[in-house]
């Protein structure tokens, strides 16, 4: 491995977390005006917009409409300065459509689509920049924006990036961590029930390791979804205040 | 075109034969389907049936200039091309899209191939290998096709010599039974489930009413090249138990592979000889039409020994060879007026051996249409 020390003895990552600690997270819902539902959130160095629109009438193909729940359309695209050579290709290359397909994927799990036939919910969800854990934090701005639209969801969808070094789940991957070598796997959890919505893991792990790997995982996205419901308990407080006036 | 929609019956008369822990061909619940794997003449060529599923895998190589953060490393390639189906546009790139990141991930985030091996000078030539999947039909599971068919490719094929001579670089022969270059140890297992039913290998009806699916790549050291989840909620215990399956099926799997690569050339014979062979001109009369085909009719469960006479199920579409049971564009219940038997075969002698122009008249068959 490359000659980074991914975890020091003392049980201190690259940038002094430990191995449990997630990064600091901050979040804005109700960034956009005219969009149903937006959020923006950070997550250590990693930013993040979604914005959602709909439900509304299906728009394009109205074969493709399904009779009995709404159609979730996902775009997952990164800004051409998100990374640290300019990228040349923001969306429509196959990791970018691979990862528009697992929001859709999650976020079909989750929020109520019977409510709504006939209808499109739009989620577009834009990496402002990438510090590691794009996928987990892109579901995490996307369920704010959807609960700031309004939309109901069975629960929050919390992700989280976990990797395995040295025999000890690390959370919260970062950029160089990711790069490192680490297996890493990505989670979507629904926290209250526990059901797992993605997960998605590469490079090579053994299978001893797997149940410990995921336990982690979903310890910190019952993290994340304390957090993430801070945020919106306090943007409630703030917008029912000013309407109150 | 649009596809068929699955009627509601058919989607319901599945789901409760799962529930009874009974499938389709009458498999178990955690049974393979038969899985053959031959090579072609070439090096790199690999066909892969998973029971009707039959995917092809064809590698290539060329030297190249490697990248430049990656000086000593050599480059990998993957492609995957879904035959042309009657899914709706939108719905057949998304899984074409699926399909060659889940192929790419497994294959090259899993490091299952040893890319320093393939470097020639270090900074200016390494082997760039590509790996061409083509699936020529699905019948369900094309993922485990794809990847079985893409290692086969790999373990079959054969880089050319290079000489290197100051600064210049010469290939030197031919792909020949030179050492391989790669190590290549990752093997494929998906796990589909219905509800909290868990399903192995489904064919193509049991696809299209699963709730989601959970694909588990490993390699014989036990370890999990790749997890990919993909629709429908599922709970954290049924997963982890879901990988002692994994390992049962991972030896079959492996004692395929190495009997698949060991007769290799056997394997292939008897593909040339199906191309390359004569028959006698057969005439038949149209006038005793429902004579002969009644008499064939009578006489078709025994196979065909030497030679598959093509057979027409549906006009328009053509079969040569053996396989499982063809129902394709057929309904299962319809057994005794199906496959063909009635149809009337040309084989025209050309001078070349390797053409061969049939021409193929099909009979007006006894079902009303």
């Amino acid at each position: 491995m490359a000659g980074l020390e991914l975890l020091s003895d003392q049980g201190y990552r690259l940038d002094g977390r430990k191995s449990t600690e997630l990064r600091k997270v901050q979040a804005r819902m109700g960034v956009f005006a005219q969009a149903d539902g937006s959020a923006y959130l950070e997550q250590g160095n990693t930013k993040a917009l979604a914005v959602v629109y709909g439900p509304h009438e299906m728009r394009g193909s109205r074969s493709r409409a399904l009779h009995d729940r709404a159609v979730i359309n996902c775009q997952y695209s990164m800004a051409t300065f998100s990374t640290a050579e300019r990228k040349r290709r923001p969306h429509g290359d196959r990791k970018s459509t691979e990862m528009s397909l697992h929001l859709k994927q999650t976020f079909e799990a989750a929020v109520m689509t019977q409510l709504f036939p006939r209808s499109q919910i739009d989620i577009y969800v834009k990496i402002l920049q990438s510090d590691g854990g794009n996928y987990s934090v892109c579901v995490n701005a996307a369920t704010l924006a959807v609960i700031d639209a309004g939309i109901p969801m069975r629960d929050y969808v919390c992700a989280c990036t976990v990797g395995f070094v040295d025999e000890t789940p690390l959370a919260d991957l970062c950029y160089a961590e990711e790069s490192g070598g680490v297996s890493s796997l990505a989670l979507a959890l629904l926290p209250r029930g526990g059901q797992i919505a993605l997960v998605q893991m590469d490079a090579r792990l053994h299978q001893d390791h797997l149940g410990t790997l995921i336990e982690a995982a979903m310890t910190a996205c019952k993290c994340v979804s304390k957090v993430l419901d801070e945020v919106v308990r306090q943007h409630l407080q703030e917008t029912s205040v000013l309407s109150r006036e | 075109m649009k596809d068929t929609p699955m009627s509601n019956c058919e989607r319901d008369f599945i789901l409760k034969a799962i529930e009874e822990k009974k499938r389709l061909d009458g498999r178990q619940t955690y049974d393979y389907r038969k899985i053959k794997i031959t090579f072609g003449t070439d090096y790199g060529c690999c066909f892969v049936d998973l029971g009707q599923t039959r995917v092809m895998a064809q590698v290539s190589c060329e030297l190249v200039v490697p990248k430049e953060n990656r000086p000593n490393e050599g480059i990998m390639f993957f492609n995957l091309e879904l035959f042309p189906s009657p899914l709706v546009y939108p719905l057949q790139s998304e899984l074409s899209v699926k399909l060659n990141r889940q192929l790419e991930r497994c294959l090259r985030n899993s490091k299952c191939i040893d890319t320093e091996s393939l470097c020639v000078v270090s900074g200016e030539k390494v082997w760039q290998i590509r790996v061409d999947v083509h699936t020529l039909n699905n019948d369900g599971n094309l993922m485990d096709a794809a990847s079985v068919a893409a290692i086969g490719a790999l373990c079959h094929f054969r880089r050319p010599d290079v000489s290197i001579q100051g600064e210049e670089v010469t290939v030197v022969s031919q792909p020949g039974p030179t050492r391989r270059g790669f190590i290549v140890r990752c093997l494929h297992h998906s796990i589909f489930f219905f509800l909290t039913f868990l399903l192995v290998d489904p064919c193509e009806r049991e696809e299209r009413v699963m709730d989601g699916l959970l694909m588990i790549a490993m390699n014989k050291h036990r370890e999990i090249c790749s997890i990919q989840s993909s629709g429908g909620i599922m709970l954290l215990k049924e997963q982890a138990s879901r990988l002692e399956l994994a390992d049962s099926s991972l030896d079959n799997y492996q004692k395929d592979l190495k009997a698949g690569g060991r007769c290799g050339f056997a394997e292939s014979m008897p593909q040339e000889r199906i191309t390359a062979l004569k028959t006698d001109q057969t005439a038949v009369e149209m006038t005793d039409v429902s004579e002969t085909a009644s008499s064939i009719v009578q006489t078709a469960v025994a196979p065909p020994q030497t030679v598959p006479s093509p057979s027409v199920p549906v006009p328009g579409v053509g079969q040569v060879g053996e396989g499982l049971r063809n129902t394709w564009g057929l309904e299962e219940e319809e057994e005794e007026e199906e496959d063909v038997e009635m149809d009337v075969v040309e084989i025209l002698d050309s001078d070349e051996e390797e053409e061969e122009v049939v021409i193929l008249y099909p009979e007006t068959t006894k079902k009303p249409k």
